[in-house]
């Protein structure tokens, strides 16, 4: 028996990492590890969400997160609607409340949400027995995506105590790394952040984590770096002269990777922006593992989505 | 644990049934051509290793080995309560036209082996499958027969059919006792 077998899940959403303890991130990511094998079989089908309904609510664009719920949710063999911001009825004026209520009214198990706004999600949990899975609210939190991440990181390096993992980019707007943040704590890696000043939240240093504005100094000795795309869409005011001398100053390129440490791997969330936070050259480095990180996030999600199904209550 | 413990098999009981599960595979098989052995986690593993090596002693080359775990096909998944622990399925090699032998260690209602048969049909598409268990206890939900028995053992429906292995349990052996006193 591992440890986590000791570790049973309870909770019927899946809010944030905030909310999770060590014991429950890494059974998750046990979870996973078994999943994982799902994606690679001739029949890449298991039925244990049969009988299930899902219900993706995006009301923020998203591409790579819904494609990787939807296949997750399929692979699990539950049936599943998409619903994304343009073409629901929020937009003849229906509030959030009312759309929860109606999919609710559908008889849907859970609801894969993403939102624009931060903790949109957590409000919404006390209103609905659907499990909830946050695809992202706002800046707040991404927790599958913290979680593939750890998972991937996992997976080649063995383990995440110790481990020093370096952010660079845009903090401030990043869902990714305040996940990632909490998460990777919690597990006891080391956690540097490092961008512009005015990307960098304020009072971050609460979390736990270490801020280094320097590049280079902040990639000596790491065992991983995750790069952030610039968020310009959540920016309303100017927060550094231009893209190019962001790229100038923090993108990574094959030279500033060295000092990281020599097996460090690089990682990124995507949409990856060539030419800005990262070189192309870099991003398709053999230390790169962004695609890994691609399909890594299929068995994260197959795996939250199995855990949440067993904490629902049960009245049909 | 109950009191009333009574053992079927022993070390060297276990061995020999073994030993002679091994001979009738081969001997309907007309030799190892074809042949896999896929473990049903847990003890099912270890019990389809022993055969390996067994196979193994009598005819060459070595029968490959794989693993399921069949949690994600059990049929109570849909019932309420938190999920069950699923650990790694790990079948290395096409099972495309092979003979399957599947193994495990206690035979009782059947629904293992109802969600071990999905499971593998989901990794392509064997010739035959057949099942190898150590202990058949009876009492079947569900329209399922071994191929290769080691021990049949008449049960009540309460009695509990232990086996333990040195790998897992320390020693080898089959026991069983009564449900009601325990």
């Amino acid at each position: 028996m591992t440890q986590a077998a000791k570790t049973r899940w309870a909770q019927k959403d899946l809010l944030g990492l905030r909310d999770l303890s060590a014991a429950e991130i890494e059974l998750i990511l046990d979870t996973a590890k078994s999943f994982s094998e799902v994606s690679q079989r001739e029949v890449k089908k298991v039925p244990v969400l049969r009988g299930k309904t899902v219900v993706n609510l995006f009301l923020e664009p998203s591409t790579r997160t819904r494609v990787s719920f939807e296949l997750a949710e399929k692979r699990l063999s539950a049936d599943t609607i998409s619903m994304a911001s343009g073409s629901s009825s929020m937009t003849k004026g229906e509030s959030l409340w009312d759309t929860i209520a109606n999919i609710e009214a559908l008889k849907v198990d859970l609801i894969v949400m993403r939102h624009g706004s931060s903790g949109a999600p957590h409000r919404i949990s006390h209103y609905t027995k659907c499990g909830i899975v946050n695809a992202g609210d706002g800046i707040n939190e991404h927790p599958t995506q913290g979680l593939l991440d750890m998972f991937t990181l996992r997976e080649l390096k063995g383990k995440i105590k110790g481990l020093k993992v370096v952010f660079v980019g845009d903090i401030l707007h990043s869902r990714v790394a305040r996940s990632n943040i909490w998460g990777l704590t919690k597990l006891g890696a080391e956690v540097v952040i490092c961008g512009p000043k005015t990307l960098i939240p304020w009072g971050v240093e609460e979390l736990g984590v270490k801020v280094i504005h320097e590049v280079k100094k902040a990639l000596e000795g790491a065992d991983a770096v995750t790069l952030l795309r610039i968020q310009m869409e959540r920016q309303n005011e100017t927060l550094f002269p231009s893209l190019r001398e962001y790229a100038s100053t923090f993108g990574l390129n094959l030279e500033l990777f060295k000092y990281a440490k020599p097996d460090a791997i690089l990682m990124h969330p995507g949409p990856v922006n060539r030419g800005v936070e990262i070189e192309s050259a870099l991003a398709d480095s053999p230390q790169s593992y962004i695609l890994k990180q691609v399909t890594n996030g299929i068995a994260v999600r197959m795996a939250v989505l199995y855990l949440l199904s067993g904490a629902l209550k049960d009245e049909k | 644990m109950s009191l009333s413990e009574k053992q079927i098999l022993d070390e060297g009981g276990i061995e020999r049934v073994l030993a002679r599960m091994s001979h009738e595979i081969l001997e309907r098989n007309q030799g190892t051509q074809d042949l896999v052995l896929i473990g049903i986690r847990t003890r099912g593993v270890f019990l389809a290793r022993r055969l390996q090596q067994k196979l193994y002693e009598i005819e060459k080359p070595e029968v490959p080995v794989g693993i399921l775990d069949i949690t994600l096909y059990r049929d109570d998944l849909s019932e309420v309560g938190p999920k069950p622990e699923i650990r790694e399925t790990d079948i290395p090699f096409n099972l495309k036209g092979k003979v399957v032998i599947l193994v495990d260690d206690v035979l009782f209602t059947g629904r293992t082996i109802r969600a071990a048969l999905d499971a593998l049909i989901d990794f392509g598409r064997p010739k035959v499958i057949r099942l190898a268990v150590l202990v058949d206890r009876g009492h079947r939900e569900l329209p399922v027969k071994a191929d290769y028995v080691g021990k049949n053992v008449p049960t009540a429906f309460q009695d509990h059919v232990t086996i333990r292995l040195k790998e897992t349990d320390g020693r080898d052996e089959a026991v069983i006792s009564g449900g009601v006193k325990a």
